[in-house]
């Protein structure tokens, strides 16, 4: 009987065949954690009696959600965190490497790896066929210091996406649209596989969109198959040795299917307060927003600048908007430095802001005021999301961001890039 | 192990947001504070009105969002005796199974606010002492029952002196 992507790469550590339901302990093969999840991680594992585990030495940190830090509390967490790193070898990316998931697709992941995470969107490294699942940091902690997990072998829901969008319709769109047909908890505890020919011809940056916002749907993990865009994307980033290729076999077994066909898809918007509160952006079009963000680990890419550049060419962001563009990395911000792309946006009037989460965990960078609006390219627009219960954040992509922050209202990115 | 108290009742789709919001981040590592502050959002008298053995009443997906371990943890604290739901967000039910905050599944629709519940976690039976309504529980994974046993999973590794999880914990129902 074929496997699933999941299945498959949950079986190579596995004694035997791993299959959808089997409760296993499987190896880890990456464990991470950041400076919000991090420090209770560190305490747990002195609790465990496992800080000196020499295994710690392979451990990721990242410190991305409050930094620089806005206070003493959260700097505090930040010198324990970098005190582990010293003491155990764990090695610590510092405020402005980047925000872990894209710091992890660029460097660290790799086809057929367990990667567990102390944030929910571990999962966006799935985009590179690995098996990547967020979890809390005690957990973690044990698969930092043991180098396992358990977990059920998920069950997993098929994504056929086809068509071919409209040039202002992205991946962002397309996630977008799944989680509002399927529900905030559509998904739970599975995996989605993204397949399909619009996925074989999307770039890594739109690959790892999808696989990002799979747990907006409540999933444990989103995969797609290993290529040649994945091959070149690893290539890209010196780390072509560890490449293989991993597909789904073809008589895999899936519990659904389903089908998106993006040929009419629209520009999507996620609606506060809930991310499946989905609808065309012909639906908010004209609401008046007072910030905008173009960033985090769901859309903070070069390819997401480029698109953000390309709408907003020839214009300045509205004057009662504050245009917030965080690059997601390091890797990225340098990118587009060296392409002209971040004076570009600046001389629109955008902020350019350093590699980090920003604003979208509601800690810094852009909190909102009472009765503001913010349009987002992030992933969460739960209430208080973005710091303050009493605002509304919109989701949506890049190019719809960037059209919104020209106009100064939610604006159909089609009909500045069309 | 029992857990009796009182109802306080919530709609669906509750967030890690209304939790543990982004804005008390800084707690995080000051967790008797942050539990000060828990569910204010949906509640803003929750975290002052809670009792010890208190159970916390919700609609579906419970805990969606975010894998912040310190939303169960600061429950806990709060003086919550368990999170009874219709349906729990996987990375929640996760963590709270992990630091010993019980998390029962039922049918949660006929629950009012004030009402006296009694949970028996080895027998996986819920009843609403104030109705007279047993409850059918949906029963937790082997896996989850024994952590929660062993009091969370610092006390389970401590035990065992690691991961003591073997194909004997599978179960037919219930996910992880």
């Amino acid at each position: 009987m074929g496997q699933t992507l999941v299945e498959k790469v949950l079986s190579r550590g596995a004694a035997g065949t791993a299959r959808a339901g089997d409760f296993i302990v499987a190896g880890v093969d990456i464990a991470l954690a950041h400076d919000g999840t991090g420090p209770l991680t560190v305490r747990q594992l002195q609790a465990m009696d496992l800080s000196r585990s020499p295994r710690l030495a392979s451990a990721l940190l990242f410190l991305d959600h409050g930094l620089p830090s806005p206070r003493r509390e959260l700097s505090n967490d930040h010198v324990l965190l970098r005190e582990f790193a010293r003491e155990t070898g764990a090695r610590l990316h510092e405020c402005g490497y980047g925000i872990c998931h894209q710091v992890v697709a660029e460097e660290y992941a790799r086809p057929g790896a367990v990667i567990v995470g102390a944030d929910s969107h571990t999962c966006t490294a799935g985009a590179l066929g690995a098996m990547a699942t967020g979890m809390g940091s005690t957990d973690v902690a044990v698969a930092m210091a043991l180098g396992q997990t358990w977990l059920r072998v998920p069950a997993t829901m098929r994504v056929e996406i086809t068509g071919t969008p409209d040039p202002a319709v992205s991946a962002k769109d397309m996630i977008l649209s799944l989680i509002g047909q399927l529900g905030a908890d559509g998904a739970t505890y599975m995996a989605v596989e993204f397949g399909g020919i619009t996925v074989e011809q999307l770039d890594m940056a739109g690959r790892l969109t999808l696989c990002n916002m799979a747990v907006e749907a409540g999933a444990k993990t989103g995969l797609v198959a290993s290529d040649d865009t994945t091959r070149s994307f690893m290539e890209a980033n010196g780390r072509e040795a560890d490449w293989e290729a991993l597909a789904p076999d073809a008589d895999a077994v899936y519990s659904s299917t389903i089908n998106l066909d993006c040929g009419r898809l629209e520009p999507q918007v996620s609606r506060p307060h809930q991310v499946d509160l989905v609808s065309p952006v012909g639906e908010v079009a004209g609401l008046a927003v007072q910030q905008v963000v173009i960033g985090s680990c769901t859309n903070g890419r070069l390819e997401d600048l480029q698109v953000a550049a390309r709408a907003l060419a020839g214009r300045t962001v509205h004057r009662d908007v504050r245009l917030l563009v965080i690059p997601a990395s390091r890797r990225v911000y340098l990118q587009a430095l060296s392409l002209g792309l971040l004076e570009q946006l600046a001389r629109a009037g955008a902020v350019i802001c350093s590699p980090g989460c920003g604003p979208c965990p509601g800690v810094h960078g852009g909190v909102l005021g009472d009765g503001e609006v913010c349009l987002a390219t992030t992933n969460r627009n739960f209430q208080g999301r973005m710091g303050n219960p009493r605002s509304a954040v919109y989701l949506a992509s890049p190019a719809t961001a960037a059209a919104t922050a020209a106009t100064g209202v939610i604006t159909d990115p089609r009909e500045v890039l069309s | 192990m029992i857990v009796e108290g009182l109802a306080h009742v919530f709609g669906d789709g509750v967030t890690t947001d209304h939790i543990t919001p982004g804005r008390y981040y800084h707690l995080r590592s000051d967790l008797p504070r942050l539990a000060k502050h828990v569910l204010e959002d949906a509640d803003p008298e929750f975290a002052g009105r809670v009792q010890p053995g208190d159970l916390v009443v919700a609609g579906r997906n419970f805990g969606q969002g975010s894998s912040r371990e310190h939303a169960a943890l600061a429950l806990r604290l709060a003086g919550v005796g368990a999170v009874v739901a219709a349906s729990v967000a996987r990375i929640f039910m996760r963590n709270a199974i992990n630091v010993g905050l019980p998390v029962v599944v039922c049918d949660t629709a006929g629950i009012a606010a004030g009402q006296r519940l009694r949970v028996d976690l080895a027998a996986g039976t819920l009843v609403n002492l104030s109705s007279g309504q047993r409850l059918s529980v949906t029963p937790l994974p082997q896996v989850m029952i024994r952590l929660l046993r062993d009091g969370g999973l610092v006390e389970h590794v401590r035990l065992h002196g690691g991961l003591a999880i073997g194909e004997s914990e599978g179960a037919d129902s219930g996910d992880g």
